[in-house]
């Protein structure tokens, strides 16, 4: 509707707030930061999923087994007329704490001993002495008193417990885990303590500029909706850039860990997108990536949007609080 | 429309908050209490009115705009504004009430990134006004002040004049109920400053309430209005 002899319209008449954000937050300063606070979150982040890789592979594996050795299983026991392997099995089945037992059968006996005897160890005339598998029940320890029992049924008979071990071991990697949380949360808090200072400086820069808007009838919610807007692209562009970066030394650092997580040298880490090259070709790197990490690096740049624009609402919302 | 009973006026830490008595516990940091700048001011000013606000320089002229305008809030007595008791109004209220008033500031306040056009636009934006209607309201005000060809120039452009006319472009573009000036004739040669006071006469007759500090006698003998005079902080004509 334009009216007769006025001027033409401005050509470009962009929503200009007057905030002037660009020269109060610049471009470059707050990204680099973040960038470098997203790396070592990554790397942090890289740490927890590791260590909890480690401890549900011993919580559910080797931490879980107990190793029975009964040597000359079919001899009579010291007790009874029943053989020594039967009544090392009786006594085992009447102990709460075992949840399944398994005798090693002769194929498996001969696996376990070709590292050391070779291909024909069956062949051998050892007395070789049964084993027994067995897994514990969830949470439970085996009784003190049960390899005194055993020794006193089958004079020989070894109980090889991996639980003191295991235990340790798994506290160890609890504490890791916790180390590494307690990393992300202090990354994520120095972020929010950085972002907090960029805007506060901008807030300074531009103080005139906000004062005015706010005399002119603009709302806090406006003002630190631009401000959280600009910081919370800022802190954005700077976690894609600290995730990029870490993506390489992820990659190269799961590769490393994936047989002591898996078990197996050639086996990928559970979870693992199958395939344990690696290189700079990112769909290798992707690769070579658990699950957990694949998700969580994603999701490290909208986690710094997210703190950058939740630290400049708050830190703006406080600084108008000083106006009426 | 506006009422000040007894008001008060400390400008310092804490006085900007509602609700909170300035300079509480300041005394033993700062050693010793700022004066008043507004002390005991009471008046009315009923809508559609015109008055001059008079006093010497220091009289408290601009703190008391700066009181009117909701910039701070008084330290003690009550500032009554459109029916609202100014202290216990919400910060939604306070919003309300300021996209009611146009401000001329003393030292206008243009925002040197802007253009002119952005500049007086920008009361509009914040009260969400429809584009094109701020695009026509501002080109007509624009064109009307004079400065219709200076659409796209930065406020650094502008001579002295041409920036006051921009900063009162910018308080009326919204056709405002109140309208407080700070010397807006400061930097404007007497035929603009003419020019200028028959524009707030008449947004005063089309209904807005109109208040002008000023220094210009020559203005004051020209328009023949009621005064509000204050001398070291005192209203001492006008109660």
């Amino acid at each position: 509707m334009r009216r007769q002899g006025l001027p033409a319209m401005p050509p470009a008449a962009r929503r200009a707030d007057g905030l002037g954000l660009r020269r109060a937050i610049p471009d470059r300063m707050l990204p680099s930061v973040v960038a470098a606070m997203a790396f070592l979150a990554a790397l942090a982040f890289a740490g927890a999923v590791g260590a909890h890789a480690l401890a549900a592979r011993w919580s559910h594996g080797a931490g879980a087994i107990v190793t029975v050795q009964v040597p000359d299983p079919q001899a009579p026991a010291a007790i009874g007329t029943a053989s020594r392997i039967d009544t090392v099995l009786a006594t085992l089945g009447g102990t709460g704490a075992i949840a399944s037992r398994h005798r090693l059968g002769a194929q498996e006996l001969d696996a376990l001993l070709q590292p050391w005897l070779g291909a024909r160890s069956g062949l051998l005339a050892l007395p070789l002495p049964a084993v027994l598998q067995l897994r514990l029940q969830p949470g439970a320890g085996l009784p003190a008193t049960l390899a005194a029992t055993l020794a006193g049924a089958a004079p020989g008979t070894l109980v090889e417990d991996s639980a003191a071990w295991s235990n340790r071991l798994l506290a160890l990697t609890y504490s890791l885990q916790a180390c590494a949380a307690l990393a992300l949360l202090t990354v994520a808090a120095v972020a929010g303590w950085v972002v907090a200072l960029a805007t506060r400086a901008g807030i300074a820069r531009r103080r005139g500029a906000i004062e005015l808007v706010h005399g002119l009838g603009g709302t806090d919610s406006y003002v630190a909706g631009r401000f959280a807007r600009r910081t919370g692209w800022l802190a954005l562009v700077g976690g894609a850039i600290g995730a990029l970066v870490a993506l390489p030394v992820l990659a190269q650092l799961s590769r490393l860990a994936a047989p002591f997580t898996a078990g197996a040298s050639d086996q990928a880490l559970p979870g693992t997108v199958i395939g344990s090259q690696t290189g700079l070709w990112p769909t290798l790197m992707l690769e070579a990536l658990p699950l957990p990490l694949l998700v969580g690096l994603p999701a490290l740049p909208l986690a710094t949007g997210l703190i950058g624009w939740l630290t400049a609402q708050a830190t703006v919302r406080a600084w108008l609080r000083r106006l009426p | 429309m506006i009422r000040l009973q007894d008001v008060s006026l400390r400008i310092g830490r804490g006085s900007n908050r509602p609700g909170r008595t300035p300079f509480r516990g300041f005394g033993w940091r700062g050693g010793r209490r700022t004066p008043e700048v507004l002390q005991g001011v009471s008046f009315a000013v009923p809508a559609g009115a015109f008055r001059w606000l008079l006093g010497p320089s220091g009289a408290g002229k601009s703190s008391l705009l700066r009181v009117l305008q909701l910039a701070v809030l008084p330290s003690t007595g009550q500032f009554e504004l459109f029916g609202t008791e100014v202290q216990r109004a919400r910060r939604s209220q306070l919003v309300r009430l300021r996209r009611r008033m146009g401000v001329v500031f003393q030292d206008l306040r243009l925002l040197p990134e802007l253009s002119v056009f952005d500049n007086v636009a920008l009361p509009m934006r914040l009260a969400q006004v429809p584009e094109p209607r701020v695009q026509a309201d501002v080109i007509e005000m624009l064109s009307w002040i004079g400065l219709g060809r200076r659409l796209q120039a930065r406020p650094g452009e502008l001579s002295g004049g041409e920036q006051q006319r921009a900063a009162i472009a910018r308080a009326v573009v919204l056709r405002p109920p109140l309208l407080l000036a700070d010397e807006p004739t400061g930097s404007l040669d007497a035929p603009q400053a003419l020019r200028l006071m028959e524009l707030l006469m008449e947004l005063n007759q089309l209904g807005s309430t109109v208040i002008v500090a000023t220094h210009n006698d020559q203005l004051i003998s020209h328009f023949k209005a009621p005064c509000l005079r204050l001398e070291r902080g005192r209203l001492v004509e006008g109660e």
